[in-house]
């Protein structure tokens, strides 16, 4: 990690550019799979919309309010299931997320990372 | 020499460097630091002194019961109670709150009315809802003003001749508002309701004076004023309390009880063990040792007062911490004390203010109000704000502060909160004042 990195702590160069330009925020209408979460330590409200095809996910939307690091990770989240089958978007864990972040996320910030994969749980295995 | 040249040698922690930086600690509305003599005091009780309280028949045993007696003797001084009985050792505001709820939540009856307000902090909502869901009896709030005051002519509507509690926070933890405590307590006992003040945010600033206050309750955390965690004060008008009912009730055997303190660790905490299922299906519930007189198979007779209400071995190196945090804070002084932090208040609050995109939260810079400022920054949330703010070794606290109904009421989803303490000094509120400058480009 670079000097600079260090000196922003969690804020990655990815994080600050999905926070100012999203690229998959916005209402999904006609979502086939919806839900939504909040973080009970910040109020954190992350809300996950899916389209299905069949078995695959066709598009997904997120909103919410939330930190920057949440938003980014939404934001990166939905665009990783796009094009994967119900159980490949299931698989995809923090790890994935991190790899793409590219972000020095301590322990306290961590659920900002993970709301958007417990949503997507619930959206994928829940009903409407 | 000004409050914090003063003080800050005494607290060991001000040494740290946080990200590259000197530490900047304004968080003490979540938790104050500790001067080095309460840490020391309480090395020093353990070190010399520890034992059980109360049926050690034994040196050890007798010296810590002097020195947990002698701590309620210095809360009773200290807070202007007229009796030594009227205080009670809790495990903090939020325990004293709940064990009230507890109590005189038995006592209510289908109909009945519990009147609390929309700044409270959710340790004076939630254990008022428990009381109240399953006895039929109603929670109503009284509203806040635009002003960040409470609606006074709304308090005295919903004060009826069915309000049984009135309970509400002296200094709101948010906004910093200082409720007219001595005015609202008066009319609680006209109309026959008990008063329940939440102090945790007054007691490390304020001079306080319980028989002016005239409250029946009130409760406060050691850890907020200087003291050590795991250790707070219930203070009761004794005539009200003699007429209570210890309001803890029996355990249940699905559960597991130890504590750390038999273990080699610390007084003052304790692990409970719960089958999941069980948990979620119960209510909280407790009892045992130095509340009773006498026990019986059937039965049992109360302890006196204060005792009555300290179930279990009770944190006494906190006891001896907490009475060496206030010997402390006496002899600074509370006037010096309240003093020097509405200086730093003012300057924050005027600082922020003039700081484009910035908004703050509470009663303006010329009203009396707390050592909080809650403030947000345009198009950043909270919790990055306290983030970035960290890199610069800032430490503020963010997001709802246990308090979401006010948030709905300001129409936010959180803030970022900067709190003061003896120790802050107005260089540090430059500092933070400068970094809060930046912060609209950070991210």
């Amino acid at each position: 990690m670079s000097a600079t990195q260090a000196a922003r702590g969690p804020y990655s160069d990815v994080i600050r550019e999905r926070w100012r330009r999203p690229r998959f925020r916005g209402e999904l209408p006609g979502a086939g799979a919806v839900a939504e979460d909040v973080n009970p330590l910040c109020g954190d409200r992350v809300r996950l919309m899916l389209a299905l095809e069949g078995e695959r996910v066709s598009a997904a939307r997120f909103v919410g309010d939330s930190c920057a690091i949440c938003a980014a990770s939404a934001d990166v989240l939905a665009e990783l299931v796009v094009g994967r089958s119900r159980a490949e978007a299931l698989r995809v864990g923090a790890a994935d997320l991190l790899a793409v972040l590219q972000a020095d996320i301590r322990p306290t910030r961590m659920r900002c990372v993970t709301l958007p994969l417990s949503v997507l749980a619930t959206a994928l295995n829940g009903k409407r | 020499m000004r409050l914090d040249e003063l003080t800050r040698p005494d607290f060991p922690i001000l040494e740290r460097v946080v990200n590259g930086h000197p530490l900047v600690y304004l968080d003490s509305a979540a938790s104050s630091q500790r001067p080095r003599t309460v840490i020391e005091a309480m090395s020093q009780y353990y070190a010399r002194s520890h034992a059980n309280v109360h049926r050690s028949i034994h040196t050890l045993g007798e010296e810590a019961t002097e020195l947990y007696e002698a701590a309620r003797d210095r809360v009773q001084r200290f807070i202007g109670a007229q009796h030594r009985e009227e205080v009670i050792f809790t495990r903090g505001t939020t325990d004293g709150l709940s064990l009230l709820a507890e109590t005189i939540g038995r006592t209510l009856r289908a109909g009945d009315e519990v009147l609390i307000t929309e700044l409270e902090h959710h340790s004076n909502i939630v254990p008022w809802q428990l009381a109240t869901r399953d006895r039929g009896a109603v929670l109503k709030a009284v509203p806040l003003g635009d002003d960040g005051t409470l609606d006074l002519g709304a308090f005295e509507r919903l004060l009826t001749r069915r309000t049984r509690v009135v309970a509400f926070a002296h200094v709101s933890n948010v906004l910093g508002t200082i409720n007219p405590v001595a005015g609202m307590c008066a009319r609680a006992r006209q109309a026959g309701a008990f008063s329940v003040v939440d102090g945790a945010q007054a007691t490390p600033h304020l001079s306080l004076d319980m028989s002016a206050l005239d409250c029946d309750f009130y409760a406060f955390s050691a850890h907020k004023m200087l003291g050590p965690t795991g250790l707070g004060v219930l203070y009761g008008r004794r005539k009200v309390l003699e007429a209570l009912e210890p309001g803890r009730g029996a355990l249940d055997c699905d559960f597991y009880a130890f504590s750390a303190h038999k273990m080699l660790g610390p007084t003052g905490l304790g692990v409970l063990y719960g089958r999941r299922k069980v948990l979620e299906a119960l209510e909280p519930g407790r009892g045992g040792s130095e509340m009773i007189k006498e026990v019986w198979i059937d039965r049992a007779q109360w302890n006196d007062l204060p005792w009555r209400f300290e179930p279990g071995t009770p944190p006494i190196a906190e006891a001896v911490g907490l009475s060496a945090a206030i010997e402390y804070l006496e002899k600074l002084g509370m006037d010096a004390v309240a003093e020097h932090e509405r200086a730093l208040t003012r300057q924050t609050l005027e600082g922020l203010a003039a700081i484009p995109g910035v908004r703050v939260y509470g009663p303006p810079a010329s009203e009396a109000r707390g050592a909080v400022v809650a403030f947000s920054v345009e198009g950043l949330h909270p919790h990055d704000v306290a983030a970035l703010l960290d890199a610069e070794g800032i430490a503020v606290r963010a997001g709802h502060h246990c308090a979401m109904p006010l948030m709905r009421r300001l129409g936010v989803v959180g803030t970022s909160r900067a709190s003061f303490s003896v120790f802050n000094s107005p260089e540090e509120v430059r500092h933070l004042l400068a970094a809060v400058g930046e912060l609209r480009t950070a991210l």
